[in-house]
């Protein structure tokens, strides 16, 4: 059977959900393979986890030159596992990083590339939401190995046992992928929070939130419900919530199960982030807000009462 | 592609180039043409890509500092000079535009092996490009160029510090940030939120009229013209539709039970 590769998406070698549903899509392309690259140990966490959502075999390189340099040591990597394996795909999370490294190898393996999928058929057809998902796209690579970048949430992750056979790989970074070396990692985001990109419910607020302190509701309630917070332009632009929060054109696109907006009018540039998102709630005072037109449920009235209200009542019947 | 000496005389000389699109205004209906189902791109108002006002601004703010001369380049169709205009107006110093009929329709491997046939002509010790483009939002012209000119990538940018031969950036991630840093000549591209981009005054927008700007077709440029162009694109777009709009949900007024109405049809999609 074909092998189809997946790179493994992971917070110091703890798979994010994403990697299961890369895997559970490889399955129907072929045999997956899930390729893992990481600091040295880092792997010993990600295997089982890896065979139970169906890895055959686990490509494992490990290095401090793979996490210490930008993106260019993973996809020399992966190009030389396109030329050694021939896989008929390689599958990526449509993450920053994933579709960098993704370009990268489409370069040098002289593949084309489809980016930000959010369904991938058996024969390798990609739909893609494009033009703030106004427009369904089905498009096809047309040379070399199929690569294609999937966006988290795009498919339920489904367990089935595979053999997760490792084979190590021998890693030497060449000084050309050297180029860009990372040097500190600052981490800002108070913690405890899903990531936005990866997270099955998002909550985010917008112009109506009205200042930085009212994001303490917004939070509150993404707390209730163990969800990532999200924030429009409007209220990133105003310095009340972190930029890389911000969901919509020229910020994050994130496709959750469940995404709350409050406070958001739900102009396109902020629908352009978040319309393939499976379930949307809305609560806005304004009842003309175009929020309310992609609303499966909107609720008209005043956020600082209504979230609040909710919050308790969904903590009262997690009790 | 020559790497300006440093000059202790002048101070750090840096010459950037910054890559500039023109995209549809995204306030605009945006379609695929049903005969080449590729962007109709005639019949939307256009405007300069959001983020690329930011890459300039970027690039004037380091010229300012540093001394150097800032380049624009473009590919895109004739009316693509308004938007280089518009960059040269904001102060850049000359503009090389890319324009043949035979690049309609590349996809994104094409564009960036066409742009690094343009770059590889040119003398700089900084490429900067916005992060992404508002049509096709793909954000990967930065890693597709590093690859293919053996540059160091420093992408995601919202901030950019130079210092002699060395850049540095902080690279935004998914919980803060990281301190990249490479030699020069480098690629970066920019987030929105490092800078404010400055608008064009009068003197500007009279003395852009008298700017440089350089044409050039795809053979000027040495660009293959079998490597470029939809016939030859390395992925091909089968169908589209046009999303059917979503199914109008409920919506209901608060009458004081607000909170309590959206827990209930939360629950009734089994969220909680």
């Amino acid at each position: 059977m074909a092998e189809v590769l997946v790179l493994v998406d992971h917070i110091d070698g703890t798979p994010k959900k994403v990697t299961f549903e890369l895997l559970t899509k490889a399955r129907e392309l072929g045999e997956p393979s899930a390729v893992f690259l990481g600091a040295p140990g880092q792997s010993a966490a990600a295997l089982e986890s890896l065979g139970r959502y169906g890895a055959q075999k686990v490509y494992v390189g490990e290095s401090e030159e793979i996490a210490g340099f930008l993106t260019a040591p993973k996809a020399e990597i992966i190009a030389q596992l396109v030329q050694d394996k021939s896989p008929v795909a390689v599958l990526f999370p449509s993450s920053a990083e994933g579709k960098e490294v993704a370009a990268r190898v489409a370069v040098r393996t002289g593949s084309g590339l489809l980016a930000d999928a959010v369904d991938l058929d058996a024969d390798g057809t990609a739909t893609q939401s494009v033009f703030g998902g106004g427009v369904e796209v089905k498009a096809k690579v047309t040379v070399g190995t199929n690569l294609v970048t999937i966006r988290p949430n795009s498919t339920p992750p489904v367990e089935q046992a595979g053999a997760a056979t490792v084979e190590q790989l021998t890693v030497s970074v060449s000084d050309a992928a050297k180029g860009a070396k990372i040097v500190e990692s600052v981490v800002e985001s108070k913690g405890g929070r899903p990531d936005l990109g990866d997270a099955s419910v998002v909550v985010s607020g917008g112009r109506g939130v009205g200042a930085a302190e009212g994001f303490g509701v917004i939070e509150a309630l993404a707390d209730s419900l163990g969800a990532a917070v999200g924030a429009s332009r409007a209220a990133t632009d105003a310095g009340w919530y972190p930029h890389q929060n911000q969901v919509g054109q020229t910020g994050r696109t994130v496709s959750p199960q469940l995404y709350i907006a409050a406070g958001i009018s739900g102009a396109i540039q902020h629908r352009a982030g978040m319309q393939t998102s499976k379930t949307i709630v809305a609560i806005n005072k304004d009842p003309e807000a175009p929020i309310f037109e992609l609303a499966d449920f909107g609720l008209v009235g005043d956020l600082f009462t209504v979230v609040p209200a909710l919050t308790e009542e969904i903590t009262k019947r997690k009790n | 592609m020559l790497h300006a000496p440093f000059d202790p005389e002048v101070g750090a000389h840096v010459n950037i180039v910054v890559l500039v699109k023109q995209v549809p205004d995204t306030w605009a209906e945006r379609k695929l043409q049903d005969s080449d189902k590729t962007l109709d791109r005639a019949a939307v108002d256009v405007v300069m890509n959001e983020i690329d006002e930011y890459a300039v601004e970027e690039a004037l703010q380091i010229k300012e500092a540093s001394g150097g001369e800032v380049t624009i380049v473009t590919m895109g169709p004739d009316r693509a000079v308004e938007t280089i205009r518009k960059a040269l107006s904001m102060g850049a110093d000359k503009a090389v535009h890319l324009s043949d009929e035979a690049l309609h329709g590349s996809c994104a491997l094409q564009t960036s092996y066409a742009l690094s046939k343009v770059l590889g002509s040119l003398e700089f010790d900084l490429v900067i490009c916005g992060s992404e483009s508002t049509d096709a939002r793909l954000s990967i012209m930065a890693p597709l160029l590093a690859e293919r000119l053996g540059l160091p990538q420093l992408s995601g940018a919202r901030k950019v510090t130079v210092e002699g031969g060395t850049v540095r950036i902080e690279r935004q991630t998914e919980s803060g940030y990281d301190v990249v840093e490479a030699s020069t000549p480098a690629i970066i591209s920019v987030v929105e939120k490092i800078n404010e981009p400055r608008y064009p005054s009068f003197k500007g927008i009279m003395a852009a009229k008298k700017k440089p700007l350089t044409s050039l077709t795809i053979a000027d440029a040495g660009i293959e013209a079998d490597k470029v162009g939809l016939a030859s694109a390395t992925s091909m777009v089968e169908s589209f539709s046009n999303r059917p709009p979503r199914q109008a949900g409920q919506i209901v007024k608060d009458e004081g039970d607000g909170g309590v109405k959206v827990a209930e049809f939360l629950a009734s999609r089994k969220f909680i």
